[in-house]
């Protein structure tokens, strides 16, 4: 089958980069926005408490005997201790002559009333946050105004916003590696019905193209919809190949047994050996074929069969001594013997005509490839598992393709001049894999070939 | 012409100090080396111990010290901050109002009580109540006023006996007084009340409390308000004639506070001196005599009456405040 495919990127991949991308944004976005919020938070602390000074000490501004007098309380500038201390300034304005306070500290003189105005200033190199706001003194004659300003310095925001920065940080960190987690599980999750399904059509044995038929996902249904149909229609045309396949054999074998028999009584007819001699050849030639068209029907057979296995209680040694009983006058004809050793009995749960198939293909070709006077020796056993050995006295397995032997139509390359199809060891191996079992090709130390059919 | 501006250079630190300290003195270490200039509210006497202890660490630095009454100390300063590597003074809000207005140095290397320190530039390295000074034969065989209330009791019953022998801080000259006075005022009207009372008295002004303490001692005073306990404490110790009381209703204590000049070219010299002070003044075991008294180190909250240092400290120095404040004493206690 195909074994490169075509792979670009990972779904996994591209899903959990995208989940962490996005976490990743939001985790800087949550930063900023919960910093930027906290940071107006705390400026608001501070505007509130600079207004509260400035009330505190426009309040206290009066007019006695057309003088401005201003005498407020130890609470407005001691409001304004902070932990960092921060430095105060303040000044106290009447129209625009300072009346007390820093000089320096910015005075635009045209102050709204009734309202406090908030800044960021600079006082003497120093960035300052300044809270400003007036009022209008009525005495017996005059009006008069007032303007109050207090400045604060900015050191114990900066912890603050520090510390604010600090923990939002962490935050954003912590809910980060937290998304990050979350991605891979999702991914995960998401990635399941998918790893599921290819375990499930990597589990299947090589014969099986039955539909999917577990729940998927409805995003899989198209995907698994098309498999299902491929898979159908494979199925439908491997069954016509096969069902083809024995149908030409079958046609083919009855007329050849014919051709067979004309042969044979034409041979008894004629004298001249040229004559006898091709006949011979002839007859041989039949015989390869029919045999082949035998074994391609066998194929066909255990095909279906083992696609339909009904499995009843089986003894393998009466398998084997009915399958040499019927072998032996074909042993017989090379001075074979056939020996089965072993246990007296070896009960297992398979199709009786499936096994006696792959067995007889397996004693057939210990009998093709042995030399004349030799012996195949069959041992079965039923520990540690149902095993069945079948050894030849012959040249053994060509060490260097031995597994590519089971296939179908794969012959050895030591075997010239013996008839055969290279269908008989696939036969043996389709059985074998019907049953759940394994077939073993080794040779002996001492010559000749062994082939283990076990269960 | 350049001549002239070099001779000028040359002679300014002269024309800058045509002022009257009330002590110079100059600690020379073992060897000619740089000077420490230190410009303190502090007597010589009480300071002693503290530049000695310095030089005998650092024998190769002199220390000018330079005695003047705190409200000279700020006007001094601010006007020459070079000229000055160090400023001690007792009046804490003209301290702080330095360090406000950017004179002072961070000292980011010492490690200070939070509640003794602002901005890692001013630094507290005693504590110092305010105490009553009474003369012992005036009050003899009668009741010792231990409160304010009780003071002003004691005046009234015999005004006769206390007219003109009752004496405090001129509050318009000593920074010290100004600071007594409004935190007093600030605490309470009785304040207001015992101000009436000497003031009916005709209380005697001072710009000091080593004068109030001998005044009190020689019977030329019977009764000194808001005299530093520190000074009166040493002085006892060789003169019984006078008793200390500290008020058991508010106790007001102040915190002796240097600093290091921002335009000090001494920087790291200055910053060792108010280390090693700060050490000497928290080591208890000191015998120098006389010495200030060292900084109490348990919480502030146990002891509500120290000033404590914080932006608040502004308030009174504030020109409209000081101005209303100074009348309303004027009117109180010069009748």
């Amino acid at each position: 089958m195909a074994d490169i495919v075509n792979v670009s990127g990972s779904l996994r991949n591209r899903l959990t980069l995208t989940l962490i991308g996005g976490a990743a944004v939001l985790a800087v976005v949550l930063f900023i926005v919960v910093r930027g919020y906290a940071a107006q938070i705390a400026q608001q602390g501070q505007d509130s408490i600079l207004e509260a000074s400035v009330t505190s000490i426009l309040d206290t501004a009066i007019l006695r005997d057309g003088q401005v007098e201003v005498d407020f309380p130890y609470a407005s500038l001691s409001m304004l201790g902070t932990d960092s201390d921060d430095r105060v300034f303040y000044a106290i304005y009447q129209d625009d002559t300072l009346l007390s306070g820093y000089k320096a500290l910015p005075h635009d003189g045209k102050s709204l009333q009734n309202q406090t105005v908030h800044k960021t200033a600079t006082y003497v190199e120093t960035h300052v946050r300044m809270a400003t706001a007036s009022r209008i003194l009525v005495g017996a004659n005059t009006r008069t105004l007032i303007s109050v300003s207090v400045a604060q310095t900015q050191d114990a925001l900066q912890v603050t916003l520090a510390r604010i920065s600090r923990n939002v940080g962490l935050f954003g960190a912590g809910f980060f590696l937290l998304s990050v987690l979350l991605s891979f599980w999702a991914t995960a999750t998401t990635i399941r019905p998918l790893k599921r399904l290819t375990g499930s059509v990597t589990k299947r044995g090589p014969k099986d193209l039955s539909p999917v038929a577990s729940p998927v996902p409805v995003e899989m249904a198209q995907l698994v919809t098309s498999l299902n149909s491929l898979m159908g229609r494979l199925d439908t045309s491997l069954r016509q190949s096969e069902d083809f396949i024995a149908e030409a054999a079958h046609r083919v074998r009855t007329p050849l047994a014919t051709v067979r028999s004309h042969a044979e009584a034409t041979l008894q007819r004629v004298d001249r050996d040229e004559n006898r001699q091709a006949l011979r050849s002839m007859i041989r030639a039949i015989d390869e074929s029919s045999r082949a068209a035998g074994q391609l029907l066998d194929h066909a057979m255990t095909t279906f069969r083992a696609d339909h296995l009904e499995r009843v209680d089986v003894d393998l040694v009466e398998v084997l001594q009915e399958l040499v009983l019927r072998l032996t006058p074909f042993a017989e004809m090379k001075d074979i013997d056939l020996v089965i050793t072993g246990e007296d009995q070896v009960i297992i749960q398979g199709d009786s005509i499936l096994l006696q198939n792959g067995i007889r293909n397996l004693i057939d070709n210990a009998l093709k490839y042995s030399p004349a006077e030799s012996e195949i020796s069959i041992r079965v056993t039923s520990q540690p598992k149902p095993t069945i050995e079948i050894c030849d006295q012959g040249q053994g397995f060509p060490e260097k393709d031995m597994d590519q032997l089971v296939s179908r139509f794969s012959r050895g390359d030591n075997i010239k001049g013996i008839i055969g199809s290279g269908l008989g060891l696939t036969i043996a191996n389709d059985v074998a894999l019907a049953h759940g079992g394994t077939l073993t090709l080794n040779n002996r130390p001492g010559g000749g070939a062994c082939v283990t059919f076990s269960f | 012409m350049r001549y002239l501006f070099v001779l000028t250079l040359c002679l300014w630190p002269l024309a800058v100090w045509p002022q009257d300290w009330e002590d110079r003195q100059v600690f020379k270490g073992t060897s000619d080396g740089q000077t420490l200039r230190i410009l303190s509210s502090t007597d010589t006497s009480y300071f002693a111990p503290i530049i000695d202890q310095y030089l005998k660490e650092h024998p190769d630095w002199s220390v000018e010290y330079l005695v003047a009454t705190t409200a000279a100390i700020d006007q001094t300063f601010r006007k020459n901050p070079d000229q000055f590597d160090i400023v001690i003074s007792s009046a804490m809000d003209l301290q702080l109002k330095l360090v406000n207005d950017g004179f002072a140095l961070e000292l980011s290397e010492i490690d200070h009580h939070d509640w003794a320190q602002w901005r890692q530039r001013l630094f507290a390295f005693t504590a110092e109540p305010a105490a009553i000074v009474l003369n012992s034969a005036a009050f003899e065989g009668q009741a010792i006023p231990q409160t304010r209330q009780e003071l002003i009791q004691a005046l009234r019953q015999q005004p006769d006996k206390f007219h003109g022998k009752v004496g405090t801080y001129d509050v318009r000259q000593s920074g010290l007084g100004y600071l007594f006075a409004t935190q007093d005022a600030r605490m309470s009207e009785t304040y207001w009340r015992l101000m009436e009372v000497m003031g009916n008295l005709n209380a005697q002004l001072y710009c000091c409390s080593g004068e109030m303490i001998d005044d009190v001692a020689t019977g030329k005073l019977l009764v000194a308000y808001n005299v530093l306990g520190s000074y009166a404490a040493a002085k006892q110790e060789a003169d019984q004639r006078f008793e200390i009381i500290l008020p058991s209703d508010f106790p007001t204590t102040m915190m002796r506070t240097g600093l290091v000049s921002k335009g000090t070219g001494q920087g790291e010299a200055s910053e060792e001196f108010i280390r090693q002070m700060i050490a000497f003044q928290s080591n208890a075991e000191n015998e120098a005599s006389p010495r200030l008294p060292p900084l109490d180190i348990s919480p502030l909250g146990a002891r509500p009456s120290v000033i404590s240092l914080e932006p608040a400290l502004l308030t009174y120095l504030d020109r409209l405040k000081r101005r209303t404040f100074i009348k309303e004493w004027m009117n109180a206690v010069i009748q």
